[in-house]
């Protein structure tokens, strides 16, 4: 399957730049995978109402389990300069602390609000840094919608982190991104096998295990949304290892090759460690191509996972995309992507949710991927669609999940085949 | 600033959004920052609406934020008008866009757009939800209602109900259908459902049917004030309250009071034997203010439970309730914070919960039945079934939602005569709460179970209903294996009682002795 190398793909198309209305998520909304994985980190988003708001509804249920999530809601008496904002941090912040005190991390969080009155929330997390040392960090980035949309939140988070990591002249592998700790544990096991040692995530799960960085690290990514994390790595002298990213039997082998090739391990190794897990993965993917199979599909840009999962979907599961929207197209670390994805769709960075919306109708694919704002929406005028956000929070990079990632898609069609008996109904009545 | 974790209210200009989500043929155009989006989803999936709210968002971002953020919103303007063609258009500013003051109002203006433009001012740091739906609805009223003669017939107004409300749908049905049994029809229903059109006409009715306070009492005033409409001021909700509403339209319409109780049914189901054990439930009521007095006088006049407690989050309302509160000889509970409102229902050891999606959350963590009455809710409080709060209807769908978390009359019985039974020890809790059975436990000791429901929630037990909730009161070890022969579901009562009790006497220690010295005397 990946034998002979493509063509250029389309690493040569010319990329639909828009600007208008976007139907996406701010970066504040990162929070909500992130504090599950930052076992010890706390984020207080600086911000309005209308933050919280957003974070309960993207939240769901989760907002009742203590997460370790908040939001200091400005107020007119912060607006107006009534009362010194910074100092109403400062005692949110030790109030919370000490309520807290199995907090080792603490992020603040800027918001579209925090960033218009130009709070300095670089200066407010040195200041408490030096109040809370040595038991707490804080650390600060933005979320606002001003500046990032969704996935980027976590861009802006672990690139915030990476100046503060310690240094190192250890040969070391750095996995860069927030995983599932089962799909964590896969990675890890998948490249000790391989011989590969000291592999390190960032983010740890816990402050204690935070990784080190210097001129002999190497890194990998395993998001496509990491471009200042990236950035501010390179600044620290560690090199980055360019791979397609872990989507599928295809995407995951390929990445694993590139490091294992850094890492010198023999060919029959990488074979004999990869062989039954891809053989699994193959199999599952199998499954859910009987009914993705020669369908087309068209992505609202959301997250960035766009292009590698079109990529996955055409290459593996046999599907046409017609067109792949992404927020944000960074070229360098996409190139592997784009070069595997077989030429003909529209791709599309930014939005105007209008004249893409016009598209999409027009397009009429088999299967949109947008938008809880959309799909429903969507549904209603008689297209198949598949919700975006579903692809961050469920499992779905590496071999084991592959299955999984192809049944996402399939799932929608064949819920549509199974009441198509209603259908012809509904549609009368619109 | 205010640390907050969960808000029991969006900020106003999602009440606006709610307003003209509710209506039709009327565009939003909302200055505001990439994201502020999210609360589309807000209405295509809780409320699962199958379009898309009339709302164009203007989407500034940083690098826009040099100057021509001005003319971003004109062209949303012109873009939403072109695209959408409204009858008429609302624009204001989200929280961002209020701080970097472009003035949507008059940017708004001087476009010459073609069509009423209603500019809106809805201060976000003030301000929430509420506000925005009532002082939304109050502008479009103001800059769209004209003076009409008066329909031959006599008619009214619905006003209130918009898109993501606690069952507005069903509502409109009951009371249009209410209406129609008095021989009134409904002239316009606003904001749910109408036009911009349809508000001009508003002023053809004789009177205004107030059906929610929190979202049109501003509009309603107005309107008995320039167009002289008298408005209802009950709130249908409850047999009660439902003969009083009809009373009230007889005495501003002169018409008789005729109403068709043929399918009402709480009041028999609130007789029948069976539901003799609800009597002196303790329940703590708490949600938006209009649903909670509504609440509260079902529970104590129609249910015959007792009200342990109330409140509401919204202080628009907080006058109302605290009289209500007074008249209920309880403690009025005015606070945004659920914290608060934990810490008042652990306190309480209520026997049942009456709130919001909220209340449902806590409720599971203390082990308390409740049932949701009020907004905020989630998406299975936006059923498919019929299923109004308001009318007859309405009771018999109350009485319905409110008896089902609690163990029946019935159920109760048998779990009290086998409570040292195998089967119905306390663990094992009610039959049809959809949690799995829990074999007694062979230690002495187990987590509560009720509360480790099949739900969301991690399996951490707040040990709030167990603890001793004075400190200076020893029990005894015999009192305390005895408070564990009671049935689990009163068990926080009756240590409540005991507590109460052993102070009145002047106790240090609680003994078997004491523990039935307490049933005795509260014994009712």
């Amino acid at each position: 399957m990946t034998g002979a190398l493509p063509s250029l793909g389309c690493s040569n198309t010319s990329v639909l730049k828009e600007r208008g209305q976007r139907e996406v998520f701010c970066g504040l909304t990162g929070i909500i995978w992130l504090h599950r994985k930052m076992q010890d980190a706390f984020f207080l988003v600086v911000g309005s109402r209308t933050c919280a708001h957003l974070l309960q509804s993207a939240a769901g249920v989760m907002i009742f389990a203590e997460p370790r999530f908040g939001t200091a809601i400005l107020e007119e008496k912060d607006l107006a300069g009534l009362v010194d904002a910074q100092t109403e941090l400062d005692r949110e912040v030790s109030r919370l602390l000490s309520r807290r005190p199995d907090i080792r991390q603490l992020f603040l969080v800027g918001s579209c609000p925090s960033e218009v009155i130009k709070l300095d929330l670089h200066r407010a997390a040195e200041r408490m840094s030096a109040a809370h040392a040595p038991h707490v960090r804080v650390l600060n980035y933005s979320g606002s919608g001003i500046e990032t949309t969704f996935t980027q939140g976590e861009d802006a988070c672990l690139a915030a982190m990476v100046p503060a990591l310690a240094q190192t002249d250890a040969r070391e592998l750095l996995l860069v991104g927030a995983l599932p700790d089962v799909v964590e544990d896969q990675a890890l096991a998948l490249l000790a096998a391989m011989g590969i040692k000291n592999v390190r995530c960032l983010p740890a799960r816990r402050s204690a295990d935070a990784p080190q960085v210097g001129e002999n690290t190497v890194f990998a990514l395993v998001q496509p949304f990491l471009g200042d994390t990236h950035a501010a790595l390179l600044r620290r002298g560690a090199r980055h290892i360019p791979a397609p990213f872990p989507f599928g039997a295809e995407g995951t082998t390929l990445w694993l090759q590139a490091i294992a090739t850094e890492f010198g391990v023999p060919q029959a190794v990488f074979d004999a460690v990869t062989a039954a897990p891809r053989a699994r993965a193959e199999k599952a993917i199998a499954a859910a191509r009987q009914t993705l199979d020669a369908k087309s599909i068209f992505f609202f840009p959301d997250s960035q996972l766009e292009i590698p999962l079109a990529r996955f979907l055409t290459r593996e599961c046999g599907m046409t995309a017609l067109e792949v929207g992404t927020p944000f197209l960074h070229r360098d670390l996409l190139a592997p992507e784009l070069a595997l994805l077989a030429e003909g769709p529209v791709i599309s960075e930014g939005q105007d949710v209008d004249k893409q919306l016009a598209r999409a109708r027009t397009a009429r694919a088999d299967l949109t991927v947008c938008g809880l704002g959309l799909a429903n929406p969507l549904e209603a005028e008689g297209m198949a669609t598949k919700w975006a956000i579903e692809l961050v929070f469920t499992p779905v990079h590496f071999y084991e999940q592959a299955g999984d990632l192809a049944a996402l898609f399939a799932r929608p069609l064949r819920r549509r085949a199974l009441l198509a008996p209603l259908a012809p109904r509904m549609e009368a009545a619109e | 600033m205010k640390l907050t974790l969960w808000t029991y209210e969006g900020p106003p200009h999602v009440g606006a959004m709610r307003v003209a989500t509710g209506m039709k043929g009327l565009h939003y155009v909302l200055h505001a920052p990439q994201g502020d989006t999210y609360a589309d989803l807000l209405f295509t999936m809780i409320e699962r609406r199958d379009h898309r709210p009339p709302v164009t968002y203007t989407t500034f971002q940083a690098r826009d934020l040099g100057g021509d953020t001005a003319t971003l919103f004109k062209t949303a303007c012109q873009d939403a008008v072109t695209r959408f063609a409204p009858e008429a258009l609302i624009v204001g500013a989200s929280c961002t866009a209020e701080l970097i003051q472009d003035d949507p109002a008059g940017l708004a203006e001087s476009m010459d757009l073609g069509i009423p433009v209603i500019p809106l001012d809805l201060p976000s740091y003030q301000r929430k939800e509420g506000f925005g739906t009532d002082e939304t609805f109050l502008q479009i009223v103001r800059h769209l209602a004209k003076p009409t003669p008066r329909t031959a017939h006599i008619t009214a107004n619905l006003i209130g109900p918009t898109a993501l409300g606690f069952r507005h749908r069903d509502d409109i049905v009951e009371i249009t259908r209410l209406l129609a049994d008095m021989g009134i029809a409904v002239n316009v229903c606003a904001p749910m459902g109408a036009r911009p059109s349809d508000i001009a006409r508003m002023g053809a009715a004789h009177f205004n049917v107030l059906m929610y306070p929190e979202h049109a009492e501003s509009a309603a005033r107005w309107l008995e004030a320039n167009f002289k409409q008298p408005y209802t001021k009950s709130v249908p909700i409850g047999v009660g309250a439902t003969h009083d509403f009809l009373a009230e339209v007889a005495q501003i319409t002169g018409l008789p009071v005729t109403a068709d109780t043929s399918r009402l049914r709480l009041p028999w189901w609130t007789r029948s034997v069976d539901s003799t054990y609800l009597t002196g439930k303790r329940v703590f009521i708490f949600g938006d203010g209009t649903h909670v007095a509504a609440a509260a006088r079902i529970a104590r006049d129609e249910m015959g439970f007792e009200v342990a407690g109330l409140g509401c989050f919204n202080r628009e309302m907080a006058r109302p309730i605290r009289a209500l509160a007074k008249d209920y000889g309880v403690e009025a509970l005015i606070t945004d914070d659920y914290l608060e409102v934990e810490a008042a229902i652990a306190a309480l050891h209520p026997e049942m919960i009456l709130g919001t999606q909220m209340e449902r959350h806590i409720g599971k963590r203390l082990g308390i039945p409740c049932a949701v009455i009020s907004a905020p809710v989630h998406v299975q409080d936006f059923p498919a079934r019929y299923s109004p709060q308001m009318g007859w209807e309405g009771a018999n769908v109350i009485f319905d939602t409110w008896v089902h978390p609690l163990v029946m009359g019935l159920e109760e019985h048998l779990l009290h005569m086998f409570r040292d039974d195998f089967e119905f020890h306390d663990e094992a809790g009610a039959s049809h709460h959809g949690g799995q059975h829990i074999a007694r436990p062979v230690a002495a000791e187990a987590a509560p179970a009720a509360a480790i429901d099949a739900g969301s929630m991690p399996a951490e037990i707040a040990p709030v209903v167990e603890e001793a909730t004075s400190s200076n009161l020893i029990w005894l070890s015999d009192a305390e294996n005895e408070l564990r022969k009671i049935p689990f579901f009163v068990r926080g009562k009756a240590r409540r009682n005991t507590e109460k009790f052993a102070q009145g006497k002047g106790l240090t220690s609680i003994s078997v002795e004491t523990l039935y010295e307490a049933k005795a005397h509260y014994a009712r």
